[in-house]
């Protein structure tokens, strides 16, 4: 029976050099999955490649050797000598293997927690599985699953609510200031990096314009046409304020640029309309008194850092829920792959049938209205007969390991033929205590 | 029947708080949409209730204070609707439900029963002078609502300390909004309200002004929202300044509407707790 295998590394295993030589381009991504899927032993398999990790996982058939046949595959395809790609690679199987691809895809093992992307990246991967047909039963159910369990944790627990980096804050707080932000303007003084991606977040939530101004004009000029937006003098910086809603500074200058003064009367020019200051300049630009005056934010760089670390704060408390939500979808899981094993579904199988058979007999001696042992007998005997004829080719088929199909598929068509349900292993195993998986896929080696 | 309708009523406003309340404490969405739902259900119990006191009692049953109780419940609550509908409010839900319920539970236990109508309202007026005036004030409720939210959100802001409350919350910009909105459709029924009963006054007591208590007052609360007005329109008051002033208007609308009838006797002592 099958068995779930990931192997991979990622950005706490591995330097940046080795994740870039192992990464896995999309346009050669179909080779590659061939490649993976292709020792007998191996029947599906799907490969996530993001810049922080890389990351192959596959069904492997039981006592079949799948973590090495991946670790050799990765070793071979990327040309890199599998005694130094060892330190680097971590594998897990089974239930870990379960637990840790529903992580991944809640962007709890993400370098940023709760970061959006992960999720995305994973379904990419799912799709260039299914698109070149390297994923069969039962990893599509096992994705499938994954993105569920991602949706649930982004929905029950707020892991990824709230802003982490200086720029995302801006956008935030901006909102919460400004409201809309698709009638506000930002204006830009000086140039900074983190500035400019702060512009460039604003932008994208919807701000409507941007003005940029810098000591030297051309700088100016070459700013505003990136952003497609309007160069001013800096010379001419009051006059221009009161048409920004947003301002942040990053100049070299060693004082204050704007004085608490200069704020309030470009605020009486404004009429209250409210203005929201982000001072990255060290030292700072605007002065923190004018944060006093009704309708004017000044956030400095330093307060800015402070928000985040409240939400990182926030994000790891929500983690630890969106952990528990994770053990819960892993403990599901399990549930469904031990219900895919051949005992069970034969089990199941015979069981239905012998309750059908039993509805038929009583139906028929009733119908017959002689209920002597002997028409009860002739009739039981009919029925068992006819049932053990029909069901010995798909149990014998059950049975029968490689055949060129993996023994899961089997499992699954046969389960859906017959349309038995699928918590029935589970029940199966408590009334008669048998062991969880016999010949079993979670949790082994 | 229109007891019972007003129990069912509280009942609904209750279901609805808790949702709201279950929506602010845990930023569940769909808290507030069904407790949107029990609102609109309650409401409209609501209506039909006073629908059936009007056809049992001959007159528009807003007179004594069970039955004020119970309109203002009826107000608040529609006006807050009609709100939700064009901001995002929910969060004042956990406010306002918990107050509708509150007024429908304290109306449900004061004498109920329909009396004869005093003589001087049984009038066409009435239920133009009180339905102007009660729906007017369930709109400064609302702006009382926004304006309360609004400092707490705009101290969260100036201190940098963002705690839940600011996750919750709607924005300043949105919030100052609701005040000026509710400013503008307020202030006039305050003011129609105020002209209506004077012309009503003059029919019924022969004089369109007399100095009554719950005039004087009504006219300090029609000046405290009219220097609001100006101040928004002409210098640009808004944010802070605009919703401390709109705190305190309601603050002279409640003492209007009940302070004035406990404390303070007059022409318009009607709606005494003896009814």
């Amino acid at each position: 029976m099958g068995q779930i295998v990931i192997v991979g590394l990622n950005h706490r295993t591995a330097p940046v050099e080795v994740r870039e030589r192992l990464a896995f381009p999309a346009d050669t991504i179909g080779h590659a999955l061939r490649g993976v899927v292709e020792p007998r032993g191996i029947s599906e398999g799907v490969i996530l490649s993001t810049c922080n990790r890389v990351e192959v996982c596959v069904l492997a058939d039981e006592g079949f050797r799948g973590t090495e046949a991946v670790r050799e595959f990765l070793s071979s395809y990327h040309g890199m000598p599998a005694k130094e790609l060892s330190e680097y690679l971590y594998h897990q199987t089974g239930e870990e293997a379960v637990r840790h691809l529903f992580r991944v895809a809640s962007s709890l093992d993400s370098m940023v927690l709760g970061e959006p992307q992960i999720l995305g990246q994973v379904k990419d991967a799912y799709g260039y599985a299914a698109e070149f047909k390297t994923i069969g039963p039962v990893l599509d159910k096992f994705f499938t699953k994954a993105f569920s369990v991602a949706k649930r944790v982004r929905t029950e627990t707020r892991v990824a609510n709230s802003a982490v980096s200086v720029s995302y804050a801006a956008v935030e707080l901006a909102k919460k200031i400004l409201g809309d932000l698709s009638d506000k303007t930002v204006m830009l003084i000086g140039a900074g990096e983190m500035c400019e991606l702060a512009a460039r977040h604003l932008l994208s939530a919807g701000a409507k314009g941007i003005l940029v101004t810098n000591r030297t004009f051309e700088r100016a000029v070459r700013l505003a046409e990136e952003f497609d937006g309007t160069p001013v003098r800096f010379d001419e910086l009051s006059s221009h304020l009161k048409r920004a809603d947003i301002i942040l500074s990053s100049t070299g200058a060693p004082h204050f640029i704007l004085k608490r003064e200069d704020v309030e009367s470009v605020l009486r020019v404004r009429k209250n309309r409210p203005m929201f200051f982000i001072d990255m300049a060290v030292p700072r630009d605007i002065d923190p008194d004018a944060n006093e005056i009704d309708n004017v934010y000044v956030y400095d760089i330093d307060d800015l850092n402070n928000v985040i670390e409240t939400n990182l704060e926030e994000r790891q408390r929500e983690a630890a829920r969106a952990e528990e939500i994770v053990a819960a979808e892993v403990a599901a899981f399990r549930r469904w792959l031990e219900s895919q094993q051949v005992t069970p579904t034969i089990v199941s199988l015979r069981r239905k049938f012998e309750e059908i058979k039993a509805a038929e007999v009583a139906k028929a001696v009733s119908a017959l209205g002689a209920d002597d042992p002997k028409t009860r007998k002739v009739i039981e005997s009919l029925a068992s007969s006819i049932l053990n004829k029909v069901l010995h080719p798909p149990i014998a088929s059950l049975k029968r390991e490689s055949d060129g199909r993996s023994p899961m598929e089997t499992v699954a068509m046969v389960r859906e033929i017959f349309d038995l349900p699928e918590e029935e292993a589970e029940e199966e195993r408590e009334r008669t205590g048998d062991a969880p998986g016999q010949g079993g896929s979670v949790g082994s080696p | 029947m229109q007891i019972a309708l007003l129990k069912a009523t509280a009942l609904f406003y209750l279901v609805g708080a808790v949702l709201y309340l279950y929506f602010i404490f845990t930023l569940t969405e769909r808290g507030a949409r069904v407790g949107r739902m029990f609102l609109l259900i309650g409401v409209v119990l609501h209506g039909a209730g006073f629908v059936a006191r009007y056809f049992a009692a001959g007159y528009t049953p807003i007179t004594s204070l069970f039955e004020s109780l119970s309109f203002s419940a009826f107000a608040i609550v529609c006006v807050f609707l009609g709100f939700e509908l064009r901001y995002n409010l929910r969060v004042l839900g956990a406010f306002v439900a918990p107050l509708a319920f509150f007024f429908s539970l304290v109306a449900a236990f004061l004498p109920g029963e329909v009396r004869t109508l005093a003589p001087a309202l049984n009038s066409y007026w009435l239920p133009v002078h009180v339905i102007l005036l009660f729906f007017g004030n369930a709109v400064f409720a609302v702006a009382f609502g926004a304006a309360i939210m609004y400092l707490m959100m705009e101290k969260q802001l100036k201190r940098k300390k963002l705690g839940a409350i600011f996750k919750r919350l709607p924005s300043l910009d949105v919030l100052d909004e609701i005040n000026y909105r509710c400013l503008t459709i307020g202030f006039p029924l305050l003011t129609l309200g105020i002209i209506t009963g004077s012309i009503w006054a003059e029919y019924a007591w022969g004089s369109y002004w007399s100095w009554d208590p719950k005039e004087v007052w009504s006219l300090i609360t029609w000046f405290l929202y009219a220097a609001l007005l100006h101040g928004r329109l002409t210098v640009g008051w808004r944010g802070r300044k605009a919703a401390i002033l709109a705190i305190a208007g309601f603050c002279a609308v409640l003492f209007t509407f009940l302070g004035v009838n406990l404390l303070l006797p007059g022409l318009h002592t009607y709606t005494n707790l003896a009814g």
